[in-house]
């Protein structure tokens, strides 16, 4: 497993109080559900950050940290149905849950092939929702054009997502070393681009 | 230039007399006790008058606590190293450095204000006389000691700012006497051997690995509910209570995950995470 560098550090402590820094100042205006589903979003990043920071990047081959990871992109997402797709919020809460709730017990149950189905249905469907939503909105006209960064957040997101499922299951599109040295940055990118893009809906 | 290099190699190891990070983490809970009182920053008397006494204090308090224990700190592959047991420091010399520094520490402090003095005071007597000298080596309860003595520098912040002794100040201290056995349990398990070669009763060697874990995680648990209740007595805004429960989530999943899943990696990360978690929370009171 790589070496944690200085470099990587620097950028995961980063990613760490930006995400501590969009906790503390909310999103202004936004249901309280939202602001709770944000702040679990928001707060495993930054609990991903700083766990990182102390354990290495061998804290990736944690069964734990697979599941606890899930609640970053559900949690986001929860957060944007509430608030932006009103007619689907029990649904989707539902979704959230159970979703959790089979990427937890499958990785528990069933590892391998089953648990990996039930983390990329969970993680597509969140993601694509990140993705494409705030794109929406934005091209809509009805959220500022900047919003759309969190789309594009929700695309990194979803890269780094999946380079690290595929090299879970054995079949990584890059070297190991190659995703571990991007990891970071991507995790960097990531929570700056949800930060600006909640920035500009305050 | 020989006195000058001379002195220079004195202070440097008078500085790892007194422990600095863990003097550093102690002071600032004293600073963010006094800050939290929203005093105005401009008072820089009366800050100056903080972090030097409890500097001092705090920092004469731990020479002390060396000087006793350098016989088994020398038996500690940990610790052999240290000034005192090495023979680089002289245990008369540590003594009187020790006790100049707590004098003047709690001096000074009672001068600045006599509450906020008679707390600094109790924390030093609790640290070296029933903690170090009295219990640590009877039992592994004296880390409860070790506790109190440790909560007080932000009870006394806390008092200095207010001019009393009032719950906000008592949960802040609480929350800093239920943080410390995770900090020091997670140490003795880590060092486990080295302790039982020294003869000090610790957990893990007294009560097993098992009841530590648990120990721990109840422990990390209230540490984390008192750091809550202290932060909404304080006042801080909905978003920093939200950072301080995510903070404190990332702390309970550790502990759990410790008992759950005991690794010397798990536990080590979770020493390192609480750490940082004070210091986190710590700041929060005083900047926010």
């Amino acid at each position: 497993m790589k070496e944690m560098s200085p470099l990587d550090r620097f950028l995961l402590l980063i990613t760490g109080i930006l995400a501590g820094y969009q906790i503390a100042i909310g999103i202004e205006g936004a249901a309280p559900p939202a602001v709770w589903a944000y702040t679990v979003g928001f707060g495993a990043l930054l609990l991903a950050g700083v766990l990182l920071l102390i354990f290495g990047f061998e804290l990736l081959g944690s069964p734990f940290t697979i599941v606890v990871s899930t609640l970053i992109p559900l949690a986001l997402s929860l957060g944007l149905v509430w608030e932006y797709l009103p007619g689907w919020r029990t649904a989707y809460l539902l979704f959230a849950v159970l979703g959790f709730a089979l990427v937890g017990l499958a990785r528990m149950a069933v590892p391998g092939r089953p648990a990996t189905l039930a983390l990329a249905i969970v993680h597509g469907v969140a993601g694509l929702l990140i993705f494409g939503l705030p794109l929406l909105l934005s091209v809509r006209g009805e959220a500022p054009a900047g919003f759309a960064l969190v789309g594009v957040g929700g695309a990194l997101i979803g890269v780094g997502g999946l380079l690290l499922s595929f090299l879970k299951m054995g079949r990584p599109l890059l070297p190991q070393k190659t995703i571990l040295t991007v990891l970071p940055l991507l995790l960097l990118l990531t929570t700056s681009a949800f930060v600006a893009g909640f920035a500009v809906v305050q | 230039m020989v006195p000058v290099t001379r002195l220079r190699g004195k202070l440097k190891l008078y500085w790892s007399l007194i422990k600095s990070l863990q003097t550093g983490l102690l002071l600032l809970t004293g600073l963010a006790g006094f800050m939290s009182t929203r005093c105005p920053l401009t008072n820089w008397q009366t800050l100056l008058g903080l972090t030097g006494s409890l500097f001092l204090a705090i920092s004469g308090s731990t020479i002390l606590n060396m000087w006793y224990d350098r016989d088994i700190d020398a038996k500690m592959a940990r610790t052999a190293g240290r000034p005192l047991p090495s023979g680089r420091v002289g245990p008369g010399e540590a003594l009187r450095l020790g006790l100049t520094l707590a004098v003047l520490g709690v001096g000074w402090a009672v001068a600045l204000d006599p509450l906020y003095g008679l707390i600094v005071f109790a924390g030093l007597f609790f640290d070296v006389v029933v903690y170090t000298i009295w219990l640590k080596r009877r039992t592994p309860w004296a880390i409860v000691w070790g506790g109190v003595s440790g909560g007080m520098p932000a009870l006394a912040g806390r008092a200095l700012g207010t001019g009393q002794i009032e719950w906000v100040g008592l949960a802040l201290a609480l929350a800093v006497l239920f943080w410390i056995p995770t900090h020091i349990m997670t140490f003795s398990l880590r060092y486990a051997g080295d302790y039982r070669r020294a003869g000090v009763p610790t957990f893990p060697a007294v009560y097993g690995f098992r009841f530590t874990h648990i120990t721990i995680a109840v422990s990390s648990l209230l540490a984390a509910l008192m750091m809550a209740v202290a932060a909404y007595g304080v006042g801080l805004t909905w978003g920093y209570l939200r950072l301080i429960m995510v903070l404190s989530a990332g702390l309970l999943l550790l502990a759990i995950n410790s008992l759950v899943q005991p690794s010397e990696r798990i536990n080590f990360g979770l020493f390192k995470y609480a750490s940082l978690y004070m210091l986190s929370a710590m700041l929060l009171l005083f900047f926010v």
